[in-house]
């Protein structure tokens, strides 16, 4: 087996064996960057002499007696995650060149860790979008059809860990942004519980649904890159201060006696055949496991898309304010007045679907609208939380599709953004109702993965890995790679 | 919930935005279906229903009023478009 096609708990082993050396595993992966990165653009940074000479560090430190989870593994960072030292442009071309003054907490945690950092991934621009398209400097392409997309806005990260190109990523979900291209791409990724990873150093969305998370090859490493960046932190505000049980203990406990509930409104008119098929297979599986299978039902669940399109861009109108061409990023030179100058860089430096959320989310919170729209999206969310309360009830964590399809083709969805938004229906509840998921591999239609989601109590994320994982033991669908 | 011109027009200038006349009337058209889109919260009596802000119970997180490290000078103005000594250079904001 090529190292860069080794998970974190594979390097790992062979790292504290001595059988390999940091240095050695992050070569492979950069020449494997190098070898399908043309094809695939996941990255929009690449630093090999910094990555080699966390590599050589990690070496030293592991000689010298030292062993942390994640020393000497070569990672992936979303690029709306600051960086020291590496530029963070969010995707967009009003922080191009931007290079952060600070680390944000989830880096410092990886740097202290000794992990290698690679660079930074491609998203859509400030996080909003669902395949790449939207990122300003380029469309990520899915491994497994490059025509395709990865999905988004984590498309970079879930498309480099699909093609090898790192041994494990952080990305950011917002709405789903980990979950939806981890399931297109065929590939893990967790929502920890809203407060449970701490923001500080995430360029804010939308403040009250955002989280940063692991994208990976398995779920046994999207728990060790969990509890690697999991905990409180007194810089964000909105970071719990509760301990973080330790997932990897119960990972492997298994089903039996657990039950799992299916909620009835997840499937819908328009699901593509083959991923209601997929998610019923899983079901029988599950019960082979010893889970007993529950129908739950969650009424909201329709209104979610609605809800989140008003929160979401109204939180974003307020945190997009500060791209002003003042203090950072890019600024328009030829105006003459203080607001034309605004007027101009704003205009200039943002894509037109960050202006489209921009415009709705101002016009939610205007004076004579503010009831209409954003207090009235705000009720609703209490009902969709109160759906997740009554169905979390009756079991102990729910199984759902993550998209509606299959990856769809680059460029087939995005005229039409009420078409692009739907591709997120599945995933937009859990951000709303603060609750955590993951979505892992179930099958394949026509050869492009399925995804499935194990969704779960807030700040139960070992459930949910443990359940995740006990139907990953069961199948061999995170063992494919895409022939690149 | 059809928005009018002079609406989008508005909403660009509360929001800082310089839109062309094709952004106008692409806004004016795709803005007003997601808000048709939205409309469908108001088949729910949500009177007797609680605004959830933030889906954690927590309030007030302070800190001690004491003075923590911070970026330096030239750290903050790294990224500055136009520096003045230790300041962020602007247009002028009084005539």
């Amino acid at each position: 087996m090529e190292l860069y096609a080794l998970t974190i708990h594979e390097a790992q082993d062979l790292l504290a064996a001595g059988e390999l050396s940091s240095r050695d595993l992050t070569t492979a992966v950069l020449d494997r960057i190098d070898a399908v990165e043309n094809r695939v653009k996941a990255y929009l940074h690449v630093d090999k002499e910094s990555a080699l000479a966390d590599a050589a560090a990690a070496d030293e430190r592991r000689a010298a007696g030292q062993d942390q989870p994640l020393l000497g593994v070569p990672l992936a960072v979303k690029d709306v995650i600051v960086t020291r030292g590496m530029p963070t442009t969010c995707g967009s071309k009003i922080l191009q060149g931007f290079m952060p003054p600070y680390d944000a907490m989830v880096v410092e945690k990886l740097r202290a860790a000794g992990a290698v950092i690679l660079g930074k991934t491609n998203t859509d621009e400030f996080a909003m979008g669902s395949t790449t398209e939207n990122s300003r400097y380029f469309t990520s392409h899915n491994p497994w059809d490059l025509s395709r997309v990865p999905g988004g806005s984590s498309g970079g990260s879930a498309a480099a860990i699909a093609a090898d190109e790192c041994i494990g990523a952080l990305g950011s979900d917002t709405g789903g942004s980990i979950r939806q291209p981890a399931g297109l791409c065929g590939v893990a990724g967790l929502k920890p519980t809203y407060g449970r990873v701490s923001r500080y150093g995430l360029v804010a969305f939308a403040s009250s649904l955002d989280q940063i998370g692991p994208i990976c090859k398995d779920v046994t490493d999207c728990a060790i890159l969990f509890q690697a960046v999991a905990g409180h932190d007194p810089r964000d505000a909105t970071s719990v201060d509760m301990p973080v049980p330790d997932s990897l203990a119960s990972l492997e406990a298994g089903v039996q006696g657990m039950r799992l509930g299916v909620p009835r409104e997840y499937f819908v008119d328009g699901m593509q055949p083959e991923v209601e098929q997929a998610i019923r297979q899983a079901l029988t599986v599950y019960e082979r496991l010893g889970a007993e299978i529950v129908e739950v039902s969650m009424p909201h669940t329709d209104y979610c898309l609605s809800v989140y399109y008003l929160l979401a861009p109204a939180e974003a109108s307020a945190n997009l304010a500060r791209f002003d061409g003042i203090r950072y990023g890019y600024s328009d030179a030829d105006a003459t007045t203080l607001w034309d100058g605004y007027r101009a860089t704003r205009a200039e430096g943002f894509g037109a679907e960050v202006k489209r959320r921009i415009m709705l989310g101002t016009y939610a919170l205007s004076a004579g609208y503010y009831d209409a729209y954003y207090l009235k999206a705000q009720k609703v969310r209490t009902l969709i939380k109160q759906d997740y309360d009554r169905a979390l009830e009756q079991c102990d964590a729910l199984i759902t599709p993550t998209t509606p399809t299959t990856a769809f083709g680059i460029g087939e969805k995005i005229d039409n953004p009420l078409q692009m938004y739907l591709s997120d229906i599945f995933t937009l509840s859990l951000n709303l109702a603060g609750v955590c998921g993951i979505s892992i591999p179930c099958g394949f239609a026509d050869g492009l993965p399925i995804g499935m989601q194990v969704q779960g109590n807030a700040f139960d994320e070992a459930t949910v890995l443990r359940v995740a994982r006990a139907y990953e033991r069961a199948s061999e669908w995170h063992l494919a790679r895409p022939a690149l | 919930m059809a928005l009018s011109r002079e609406q989008v027009l508005h909403i660009a200038e509360l929001a800082r935005l310089k839109l062309t006349d094709q952004e106008t009337d692409l806004f004016v058209e795709q803005l007003s279906a997601i808000l048709d889109y939205a409309q469908q919260l108001n088949d729910l009596d949500t009177d007797a229903i609680p605004p959830t802000a933030q889906v954690l119970s927590l309030r007030n997180v302070m800190r001690e009023d004491e003075p923590q490290p911070c970026l330096t000078p030239d750290e903050a103005l790294a990224n500055a478009p136009a520096r003045q000594d230790d300041y962020f250079q602007v247009r002028a904001i009084l005539e």
